[in-house]
């Protein structure tokens, strides 16, 4: 009694402001270790100026590594969010373009992927018959890595750009197709016979009846999905090259921009989370409580 | 003799298990229901009442006989047919005016939405819930979610109800309370029901007819006992009512004991399938001595005696 009298209050303070004070410790502790193990040493400059411009100023006083600094990266960042949009032609273009490249791939082969995915599971899970005849098909298919396919897409589709497209087609089909059939497939029986007492077509039966009791397993195998094409869109990138966020981290590889480097990754990073974000408030959308 | 509204002729449900062997759930099944009739269905678990309900209902199919309603065979499910199910078998995603226009759409699918709205709204004022019109399954209590599912069966005014042990999932007293609104509903409306239930007293106060099934495998209909108490009972009286003992002693001796080895005694006492004995023992007073044979008719207004 005397507990918990003494520890509500105070509970309730932790439970609110406790974690994001936590995960603030927390960035501080990385961001100073990070700032520890990166700061330059006061080197002194051993070599003239032009050879020390040549080499870059790290090299040139002998800096022991050539990781930038938290500040160095958070300027960068800064620069780009700033000018998120420039186009200084095919290898400098501003972040926000490379990623806008990145989104548009993504959003175009997944919802490809949605158009065929999610019919085609609602008739597998309709029929427990092509279900089971079906079932090795994706089986086989789904561990595929979907970079596998790009030599098979290049050869294809001859082109580069579709290729890319039509691997993340191909790594968000199966969740969704696996889902939607699952979904369709465990619809309670009871909401069907509720459906038939009530002599319920079969258009009406698969829009008001099953799409709306299988929308929650749906929506997560598109969750699931999203997470799937943006982490295969970096890869198939860096491979086809020309354009986006993975393009843009290769290219500041070869650059060797560290610093730009890790820009592209947060930038990867957050855009990520915000996609999920987005799918997880759709799929709260269509969930309904027991 | 006009033809019964429902008719149910010798069907029977087999199953093959797994190994080959088949089982009889139930066979030979006769029985009919008149139109207006509230007729109770006991029996243990596993003697197939469920199925029968189901074959009624459309959804599940007999190995053998038939079934007619209004005399016409029972070909699948129907919106004549309403049922309502033991899990109330709600749609979670929509509320509870959505549940029962859900139901009034599909019936009559040209109707507008404000025809519909309107028609819903009077069977949720007669079921009690004005007011939750809005409010979704999961925030109703389990006696508010089978209020909506009687009335998601009532608004499609059907030519019967079938009820699968509708009340089993609630607490006492709210399966009292709905107990009673049924009786009143039905009572108003002159439904004709079919209902599926274990609880004795339940079909007391509810049935014009209890149909008494015996164990299965290969389950039979024993006898059917004519509800002698007068139909306007309510629960505060229906104890102390002469009958009253009398027919709970003969459902609960049957179900206890006779359910058991009744097909083993039947051959000999001159037992019939094609018309299971009606028995009355409400109208016997040396209940115990064994059923009394009466004729098929239904006993009009059970005059014979007063309450109190």
């Amino acid at each position: 009694m005397k507990g918990r009298k003494q520890g509500a209050p105070r509970q309730a303070g932790v439970g609110v402001w406790g974690a994001p004070l936590l995960s603030l410790v927390i960035l501080l502790v990385f961001l100073s270790l990070w700032q520890a193990g990166t700061a330059p040493e006061a080197g002194n400059q051993v070599v003239n100026d032009e050879y020390a411009k040549l080499v870059g100023s790290a090299a040139a006083t002998g800096q022991k590594s050539s990781l930038p600094t938290p500040g160095e990266v958070g300027r960068k960042l800064w620069e780009h969010l700033n000018d998120p949009f420039y186009d200084k032609g095919p290898n400098d273009k501003g972040i926000g373009i490379q990623l806008a490249y990145s989104i548009a791939r993504v959003a175009l082969g997944y919802l490809l992927a949605a158009l065929v995915a999610i019919p085609v599971g609602f008739l597998i899970g309709m029929s427990p018959i092509v279900y089971r005849a079906l079932d090795p098909f994706i089986q086989v298919l789904k561990p595929i890595s979907p970079l596998a396919w790009m030599p098979l897409a290049l050869f294809t589709l001859k082109d580069s750009s579709v290729s890319a497209i039509f691997v993340i087609f191909i790594c968000s089909m199966w969740p969704m197709l696996i889902n939607t059939a699952f979904g369709v497939a465990s619809v309670r029986r009871e909401w069907l016979n509720v459906a038939k007492t009530l002599e319920v077509g079969p258009l009406r039966k698969a829009f008001r009846v099953i799409l709306p009791a299988a929308a929650p397993t749906i929506m997560t195998g598109m969750r699931i999905s999203i997470g799937i094409a943006w982490l295969v869109i970096v890869a198939a990138e860096m491979l086809v090259g020309g354009t986006g966020i993975g393009y843009f981290v290769w290219n500041e590889w070869n650059n060797l921009s560290i610093a730009n480097i890790i820009s592209g990754i947060l930038a990867i990073g957050l855009v990520g989370m915000l996609l999920d974000l987005a799918l997880a408030k759709l799929t709260k959308l269509v969930t309904f409580p027991e | 003799m006009t033809d019964p509204f429902i008719r149910i002729e010798g069907i029977a449900k087999r199953f093959i298990e797994r190994g080959g062997a088949q089982t009889t759930v139930f066979e030979d099944l006769h029985f009919s229901v008149e139109a207006g009739e509230f007729v109770c269905l006991i029996g243990h678990s596993g003697c197939g009442k469920t199925t029968i309900l189901n074959v009624l209902a459309g959804l599940d199919e007999a190995s053998e006989g038939y079934v007619f309603v209004a005399g016409r065979e029972v070909k699948g499910p129907s919106l004549d047919r309403a049922v309502i199910f033991q899990s109330h078998a709600l749609m979670p995603w929509l509320t509870v005016m959505g549940n029962i226009a859900f139901a009034v759409s599909s019936r009559w699918a040209d109707w507008s939405r404000e025809r519909v709205r309107t028609h819903c709204q009077k069977y949720i004022d007669l079921v009690n819930l004005t007011g939750a019109e809005k409010k979704r399954p999961a925030e109703l209590s389990g006696g508010m979610k089978q209020r909506v599912g009687i009335a998601r069966a009532l608004a499609i005014e059907p030519k019967m109800l079938l009820m699968d042990e509708p009340f089993s999932a609630l607490d006492a007293l709210t399966r009292g309370v709905l107990q009673e609104e049924v009786l009143r509903i039905c009572a108003e409306t002159k439904q004709t029901v079919f209902m599926i239930t274990h609880d004795v007293d339940e079909a007391i106060f509810l049935a014009d007819k209890i149909v008494l099934m015996t164990n299965g495998p290969h389950a039979q209909i024993a006898e059917i006992v004519v509800n002698t108490l007068p139909r306007n009972r309510t629960r505060h009286d229906l104890h102390k009512h002469p009958h009253y003992y009398r027919i709970r002693n003969h459902l609960i001796e049957f179900l206890v004991d006779r359910s058991r080895a009744f097909s083993a005694t039947s051959a000999a006492t001159g037992y019939d399938r094609r018309s299971p004995p009606l028995v009355t023992p409400g109208l016997n007073p040396a209940e115990g001595e064994g059923a009394e044979k009466i004729s098929a008719e239904r006993p009009a207004a059970p005059t014979l005696v007063a309450v109190r």
